[in-house]
């Protein structure tokens, strides 16, 4: 996931906020329909609802491996989802989480600390040559985090993806797709 | 009420429920319980020889009669030789219903004894599939997969049964109309199409000087050949027929055109090139039809009429996309075009474009060089007098390779549901067992089977199924003693380098074969031969007939749009090449 690029730009990826029902093998259905028809995933975050009966998957996809509208076409056609949205990376709020083993000699660790205070993220696990850190923010936030980190000699670092919701305002639009679907 | 009953019953009667008359399958042993209440029901169980077979039949039956095709088989292996015939039906959108046994729920994941991973080897060649984890789902999910099956575009669905599953008691229960869809909040299929946008197309064809309607397999999906006659005459609008929809307009029909596409006719070809309207209907862009996208009916405007919306805009983008069932919106447009007409509005003047179709269809007819006496049989000439020599209403199937392209193009359709291929998936072997799965849904007609030398070994043993089980098909093998297609490839293609094409004439034996399988086996060598070979398998109806015809193993099909090349290269047939600028 640290390929994880840049949205603050013109997206050439989208985020798509994919409510499904809760069964088992939803996750593999809709794995399978990317790689079956070739579109690429940057990343892929799933867990349930509110509603313990829908899981809500966010995927960021890669508008350029296939046109953004045959990707949402083709997940409705899917029995098991139930309703897509396409979040505007620019209209909507994002949240990742980031964690990161980072070498370090405890007479620097300090510099590390101050890093991960400057942007509110926590220490996880202190041991002689190395530390552990976790950031959760906007993608950009942990991009900086982890560029930052990365100077010091990253062991292991591991994103989740990035969930998504609409953003609250007048402005805030969410192209729905709920009752237009077939097959 | 409380019924208690086992899963296999429960099964059953379920089936029942849904009308189900006729399952074609083949028991093991995690299946096996379900085949003991089989025995207490009225549903007819045809035993095949193959589990691929029972697929094929299954989509036969449903080709034929738009119901669900049943197929009934065991795990591990049986579920694996169902893989093509349901990718097939998935092509090529047949409703079809497969159960499959499967492991006890507690063995699942353990690599036990005939295990394998059904629903995910065939996730991407279903609709939709599930995997049964409790006996009281059986109901709801079997409600369930008919109506995935048969509703929006038609697929197959499979449902894959724990033995456990079976052989456990549950509570009988019918779950309602109401029930079934509210389990299904993520599946409604759109009919009526949106009546602005068929407004809009109305407008296009009453303005469009070029009009072409190019019908594909979804008019016959949607029972709209009736509608289809009547949008057709009210707008005078020529019309070609994919290789699905081949009977959904009369060939006899003034405004037929036949087919079009990669071995289509060049008249239909040439006026999807130079149409300045596209009116597809229930098609979807298939590379066969289109050739190189790009240089595909340049000129041409495009209504898209399909009830899968992800169709609409995957190939070619269209100019007014209406997503809906093809009998609805044919309707909607024939009603919508005479209020238009009434209101004073007038359909451009199209009988330029009409004449020069016409003479398209007079410089490019179908041809092939008859055998002088002496030479080799021609395959295009026994088609022509099978089609002769039909009773009416006979129902044609074919395999995969140049005889279909043959019985595509020299039969001569002229009612819906009675031409059955495979064209999506494109499955050699298919005709077989799809004529005895058709032969058995319309019992009262008579059913011919066209097969290729290399398609018959794949599939024949179902000859067999039809003899023990009384089902009288008819079979004309076109024994060229090749892979008739791919040595037209490589003879074009490869600098006649031919590479693991040639099967023998000889081996086998196809008149004992027949015998064998206690059907009556007819040779034919000679074209004098012909007609009476034919006249005395229509006569037989008692048991299935294999009539072989020795032919001609050098003839090509033409016209041929080369793989890769654009529509405006088709290849002509060399005695009319020098006709070329009339295409123009």
């Amino acid at each position: 996931m640290s390929m994880t690029p840049n949205t603050t730009s013109m997206p050439s990826h989208h985020i798509l906020s994919v409510l499904v029902q809760n069964r088992a093998g939803v996750l593999a259905r809709v794995s399978s329909l990317f790689a079956r028809r070739g579109y690429n995933i940057f990343s892929l975050a799933v867990a349930p609802t509110e509603d313990p009966d829908f899981s809500r998957i966010t995927i960021v996809v890669d508008v350029e491996s296939a046109p953004l509208e045959q990707i949402v076409k083709q997940l409705f056609k899917l029995i098991d989802v139930v309703k897509i949205s396409e979040l505007d990376p620019r209209r909507s709020v994002e949240r990742e989480l980031m964690m990161a083993t980072v070498r370090v000699a405890s007479e620097d660790r300090g510099q590390v600390v101050e890093l991960a205070n400057i942007f509110e993220g926590k220490i996880l696990a202190v041991g002689t040559e190395a530390i552990t850190v976790s950031l959760d923010g906007s993608p950009d936030k942990l991009d900086d985090f982890e560029e930052l980190l990365r100077g010091y000699g990253i062991v292991e670092l591991q994103r989740t993806g990035r969930v998504a919701l609409p953003k609250l305002d007048k402005e805030a639009r969410t192209r729905s797709h709920k009752n237009g679907k077939a097959s | 009420m409380t019924e208690q009953i086992t899963g296999a019953q429960a099964l059953i009667r379920a089936l029942e429920l849904e009308n189900v008359d006729t399952i074609f399958g083949l028991p093991g042993g995690c299946i096996l319980p379900a085949y003991d209440p089989l025995l207490d029901s009225h549903i007819r169980h045809i035993l095949v020889r193959h589990e691929q077979g029972a697929g094929h039949m299954a989509e036969g039956y449903a080709h034929v009669t738009g119901r669900p095709g049943v197929a009934l088989v065991t795990s591990g292996p049986a579920a694996t030789n169902m893989v093509t015939p349901l990718c097939d039906a998935y092509m090529d959108s047949i409703p079809m219903i497969c159960i499959t046994g499967q492991v006890p729920t507690s063995a699942i994941g353990t690599d036990a004894f005939q295990e394998c991973d059904t629903v995910g080897i065939t996730r991407s060649v279903t609709k939709h599939n599930e995997l049964i984890m409790s006996a009281d789902e059986i109901p709801l999910i079997v409600r369930q997969a008919f109506h995935i099956a048969t509703t929006g575009r038609p697929g197959p669905v499979l449902i894959d049964v724990p033995k456990d599953c079976l052989q456990n008691m549950m509570t009988w229960y019918w779950p309602t109309d109401e029930e079934v869809l509210e389990s299904l909040p993520g599946y409604k299929p759109n009919t009526k199409g949106h009546s602005r946008m068929i407004k809009e197309a109305a407008r296009l064809i009453l303005d469009s000087k070029q009009p072409v309607l190019y019908v594909g397999g979804g008019v016959l999906k949607a029972r709209a050949a009736d509608a289809l006659r009547e949008l057709a005459e009210l707008i005078n609008t020529p019309v070609v027929t994919t290789l699905m929809a081949r009977g959904a307009f009369p060939d006899s029909h003034p405004l037929c055109l036949g087919m079009p596409g990669m071995h289509g006719n060049a008249t239909a070809i040439t006026a999807m090139q130079k149409s300045d309207l596209l009116i597809n209907l229930g098609a979807r862009f298939d590379d066969r039809i289109t050739g190189k996208v790009s240089t595909f009916a340049p000129d041409a405007k495009i209504i898209h009429v399909d009830i899968d919306p992800a169709e609409q805009g995957k190939v070619r983008r269209p100019d007014v996309p209406i997503v809906g069932d093809c009998r609805l919106v044919i309707e909607e447009l024939v009603k919508t075009i005479k209020e238009m007409l009434a209101n004073g509005d007038a359909q451009t003047d199209i009988s330029a474009w009409k004449s020069r179709v016409s003479g398209w269809q007079e410089q490019f007819p179908l041809f092939y060089s008859p055998s002088e006496p002496g030479e080799a049989l021609k395959p295009q000439f026994c088609l022509e007098k099978l089609h002769e020599l039909a009773p009416a209403g006979t129902i044609l199937c074919s395999g995969v390779g140049q005889h279909q392209m043959f019985s595509s193009q020299f039969w001569k359709f002229e009612e819906p549901y009675t031409w059955v291929n495979s064209g999506g998936l494109g499955t050699m072997g298919f005709s077989i067992p799809a004529a005895i799965g058709a032969k058995v849904a319309r019992p009262d007609r008579t059913v011919w089977a066209v097969d290729g030398d290399g398609c018959f070994q794949m599939t024949a043993q179902e000859l067999v199924t039809a003899s023990v089980e009384r089902i009288p098909i008819k079979v004309a093998i076109m024994n060229n003693s090749y892979l008739g297609m791919v040595r037209q490839w490589q003879e074009m293609f490869y600098d006649e380098r031919y590479s693991e094409v040639y099967l023998s004439p000889e081996l086998p034996d196809f008149v004992k074969w027949a015998e064998a399988m206690g059907c009556v086996g007819i040779r034919v060598e000679s074209p004098e031969e012909v007609e009476p070979a034919i006249a005395l398998a229509n006569s037989i109806n008692d048991r299935s007939v294999v009539v072989e015809f020795r032919v001609d193993a050098g003839e090509k099909v033409f016209p041929m749009v080369p793989a890769g090349f654009g529509n405006d290269d088709v290849l002509l047939h060399p005695n009319q090449n020098d006709r070329r600028e009339f295409l123009r």
